[in-house]
């Protein structure tokens, strides 16, 4: 049973007690004080959402810090970000953090959407909750897609060609929004501007204010319950208090990610296998590609099916069906609330099980298959 | 609640406050040196400014003195006619590093006798191709060198 | 079916070059009788028929002629030139300046000139040697090329087989009793390998020593200077060094004294020295009366100096690049010091310890500063680790509070 006795832990706290006189903190405390969060054996998924907020803030902060030294343009980008790692002091700190801390918060994303997914927390009143979710997750790989540019290495060159010559591919619009992306035909120096922009102007206000509204709704409605919960009698249900039990649980594990964190960048600060970002070579838009082109991890599946397609099916382009498919798939994902109408009435669907288990195998075969195969 | 717990739990806060104190100092140490600018100033991009004037070339025996240009040698030298010339001074045949020869008016490889002339075209010897040309700029006694613009 | 084929290709190519003379009276028999590898069917490939000439340039005769008999009475017939004509045959063009200017402008017309004074040529008007060397050995017949094509015999990545195709022939060669192992002592060599292995051109064949048509070796008294064309500095400060005087009074062959001359290995640091395997041994005892031992001692302790410099110094980059740190500024001060090691190695050829010592003593003085630069990487390698060791202890340390406060709110009453 946890300690629900005493009503404020921080009363004795001068310097809460100034801020509480004038911003009336208490109604604050009182109100995250009343929220529970529901305590049963899959209760550790809850921490994935916080996990992700936490890696998003690394990245502001280190994103903010990186911001100081590097200089977007074909001739200053790569020259700064290798100016950043060899000379700056802590510079190489800061640029792998800021890689790891990319790749985890995408990580941490996923898995708090498919155990949301799994668990049909999205389902009535949470449809929005889950919408915005599904809006942050896009600008996360938004994030990473734009970010991997801007170092202007021969890596993320090649692959930047490739990605966005995908965007090529979309009907009617397809040139103009090719164009659009890079800036021009080719993928050049004016590329790199557009990214930047991207990058730390345009997604992370869009990213604030998505994430705003998904921590205010997360607030507003709590915790979801189990679906099993419906039929259990209320006594049988246990609680933890949001404020300060889950708080605290959450800040421990933020320490130890900030641990783990520190611990990657110092060890591995090029990143381990096949997620990886050395320096390396400038790019060269004449060169030679390098004999293996791979996008981020996050984007192999997307990546591999589009390749493994073959190049007509029917009478309509391979890749084009593919596209077709993703976006149907894509947009059915997000609007899983509504089409899962039985969780509403807190009753498990199991086609939606089914073409959850599907998802998930179809991403992890194919980002298998992408690292594996030749 | 007993005298005992209560100066226990005070020992525990004022360890809480020592590890948060710790925590911050552990993150804000790498971001303080992160945002003091280090000694070069600025990432090095595709000009450089030169650390010796025209009157340092013209000092040397040779005429010429060479520099850091990105990861490459560059070598840039006063020509008869008091013109200045930048060049890649990685010779295309062995990577020796080149010399000007102000008698002969030519940039010279001593490995392999290799010539070029001041544009850096190879004009006779082993080199296969010719040197890498730089833009110099004079801006008042400060040498700036940069790449050509494709 | 074949030959019609080829027949009608040269035909067209004629056609359409506008000959002025009309090789195709030649061809039409010429091909018939001919085996494959007959003129009629290489001539397609020679710089002389794709520069417009055809058979009567050369062989002369009367193109309108009915029969062969008609083509041999023309006047101007001058068919299958004899052994000893050759040079001759083909000078007629080849040393006429006014002819040569219509076609080649920028070609040299003293082949014929250079030729007799060759070794190929000398026996040839003295000797009335059959088997030496005329134009045709070297350029072929019918397939003559441009030597800056590929396929042709005397594109320097060819001229060593060419050369090779008589030089190294033991039973041709017998009469005349020089060695037969140039071609297979050249490809050992450095230059064969530079040459034929890593395809570079700028590497000697045969003819960049020895001369193309004015082929003979080069001498014992000029050797620097042969070799100085592209050894510049080795070949000055042999020129001026105490070792020039003593090879010239005993007759010594100048650079291949050491280096050997077609087999002509990769120098190694272990040539120098007065010890085994230093061959400098070979002359100069201990108690010769001269410096040249002592000399020899002291240019390889410095150069052996320079080398462990350079590893010690290479070592450390290598393990501070291991250790994931940026070495770039590091590998740009180490190649200042390959090419102090290179210069000093150079400077051997002067064989005064006075000019070789501080040479190396500069280059050791850079490597000294890269080792240094590349400890203070390694350093800082460490010192992040002990910066992550202090800093996850501080975290964790803070993450076992929280833990115990956890513990302590959530601890049941009573």
């Amino acid at each position: 049973m946890p300690n629900l006795g005493n009503k404020n832990i921080l009363t004795d706290n001068k310097f809460y007690d100034y801020l509480n006189e004038r911003l009336k903190l208490d109604a604050l405390v009182d109100y995250m004080s009343k929220k529970n969060v529901p305590q049963h054996s899959h209760s550790m998924f809850y921490y994935f959402g916080g996990l992700t907020l936490f890696f998003f803030i690394v990245q502001a902060c280190t994103g903010i810090l990186l911001l100081m030294y590097y200089r977007p343009g074909a001739d200053s980008a790569y020259e700064s970000v290798k100016f950043i790692v060899s000379e700056v002091s802590f510079g190489w700190l800061i640029r792998s953090i800021h890689s790891w801390s990319a790749n985890l918060m995408i990580l941490s994303a996923f898995l708090h959407m498919f155990t949301v997914f799994f668990t049909k927390a999205y389902r009535k009143p949470r449809e929005l909750t889950w919408l915005t979710g599904v809006g942050v997750l896009g600008l996360a790989m938004g994030f990473g897609f734009s970010g991997y540019l801007l170092p202007w290495n021969e890596l993320a060159f090649f692959a930047t060609r490739v990605g966005t010559g995908m965007a090529g591919a979309v009907p009617v619009i397809g040139d103009y929004l090719l164009v659009v992306m890079r800036g021009g035909e080719e993928v050049t120096g004016a590329t790199i501007g557009r990214f930047f922009g991207l990058h730390v102007a345009i997604l992370p206000a869009l990213f604030i204010g998505l994430i705003s509204l998904h921590l205010i709704f997360v607030q507003r409605l709590g915790m979801s319950e189990p679906l099993h919960w419906n039929q259990k009698p209320p006594q049988e249900k246990s609680y933890m208090k949001f404020f300060p039990n889950f708080i605290y649980r959450d800040a421990l594990i933020w320490l130890i990610m900030l641990n783990v964190l520190a611990l990657l960048a110092v060890f591995f600060p090029d990143g381990i296998g096949v997620i990886h970002w050395p320096l390396g070579e400038k790019a060269d838009p004449f060169g030679a590609p390098p004999a293996v082109i791979r996008p981020e991890w996050y984007f192999m599946f997307a990546f591999q099916a589009l390749k493994m397609l073959p190049a007509h099916i029917w009478f309509i382009e391979g890749e084009l069906v593919g596209m077709g498919l993703f976006t149907a798939g894509g947009l059915m994902w997000a609007l899983i609330p509504f089409i899962d109408r039985k969780s509403a009435m807190n009753k498990p669907s199991r086609w939606i099980m089914w073409f959850g288990i599907f998802v998930v195998l179809f991403i992890i075969t194919m980002t298998l298959i992408g690292y594996l195969v030749e | 609640m007993p005298k005992k717990d209560v100066s226990r739990r005070g020992f525990l806060e004022v360890l809480t406050s020592g590890g948060i104190l710790g925590v911050c100092a552990a993150i804000f140490f790498p971001i303080l040196k992160f945002i003091t600018p280090p000694e070069s100033g600025e990432a090095n991009v595709s000009q450089v400014k030169l650390e010796f004037s025209r009157a340092d070339i013209e000092a040397d025996p040779k005429k010429a003195k060479t520099f850091k240009f990105g990861r490459k040698l560059g070598i840039i030298c006063v020509t008869s006619d008091g013109a200045l010339k930048a060049l890649s001074a990685t010779c295309t045949h062995l990577d020796c590093t080149v010399q000007h020869r102000p008698d002969l008016g030519i940039i010279w490889c001593s490995c392999h006798n290799g010539r070029y002339d001041l544009d850096g075209k190879n004009i006779s010897g082993p080199p296969p191709k010719p040197l890498e040309q730089y833009v110099v700029n004079e801006i008042d006694s400060g040498i700036f060198i940069s790449k050509e613009e494709a | 079916m074949k030959n019609i084929f080829i027949l009608i290709l040269i035909g067209l190519l004629n056609c359409s070059m506008a000959l002025a003379t009309n090789s195709k009276n030649c061809l039409e028999c010429h091909a018939e009788w001919e085996e494959e590898d007959g003129p009629t069917h290489l001539f397609s490939k020679d710089i002389h028929f794709q520069k417009g000439l055809g058979c009567v340039e050369c062989h002369g005769g009367d193109t309108e002629a009915e029969d062969m008999d008609g083509v041999r009475s023309a006047k101007n017939y001058r068919g299958v030139p004899k052994f000893n004509e050759v040079p001759n045959f083909c000078a007629r063009c080849h040393s006429d300046a006014t002819y040569m200017r219509q076609h080649n402008p920028s070609l040299p017309v003293d082949q014929l000139s250079k030729y007799k004074t060759s070794v190929h040529g000398q026996r040839l008007s003295k000797h009335k040697d059959k088997k030496v060397a005329t134009c045709i050995s070297c350029h072929t017949v019918h397939q003559i090329g441009d030597g800056k094509l590929p396929h042709s015999s005397t594109h320097p990545l060819n001229v060593p087989e060419t050369c090779g195709k008589c030089h190294s022939n033991k039973d041709y060669m017998a009469e005349y009793g020089i060695a037969t192992n140039q071609l297979d002592d050249f490809k050992a060599s450095v230059h064969g390998h530079a040459l034929l292995v890593n395809k570079d051109l700028g590497a000697p064949a045969c003819n960049d020593c020895h001369s193309n048509h004015g082929a003979a070796p080069p001498g014992v008294d000029n050797l620097a200077l042969v070799c100085g064309n592209c050894h510049a500095i080795e070949s000055e400060l042999f020129l001026k060094s105490p070792h020039m005087k003593a090879y010239a009074e005993n007759d010594f062959p100048m650079c291949a004294t050491c280096h050997s001359n077609h087999r002509i290995e990769h120098p190694s640091d272990k040539m120098i020295g007065s010890t085994e395997p230093g061959i400098c041994a070979d002359c100069h005892d201990h108690d010769d009366g001269t410096r040249g031992s002592q000399t020899a001692d002291s240019v390889r302790n410095a150069i052996n100096a320079l080398v462990a410099a350079h590893e010690a110094a290479l070592t450390v980059l290598k393990d501070a690049q291991a250790k994931g740190m940026m070495t770039t500024n590091e590998e740009f001060l180490l190649k200042e010091v390959d090419q102090s090691l290179i210069q000093t190695r150079t400077h051997i050829h002067s064989f005064d310890a006075s000019v070789v010592v501080p040479k190396a003593e500069e280059g050791i003085a850079k490597a000294d500063s890269v080792k240094v630069k590349s400890a203070e990487l390694i350093d800082e390698y460490y010192f992040r680790r002990k910066g992550l060791g202090g800093a996850t202890l501080v975290i964790t340390f803070l993450a076992i509070l929280l833990y115990l406060r956890i513990r302590r709110i959530e601890k049941p009453k009573g």
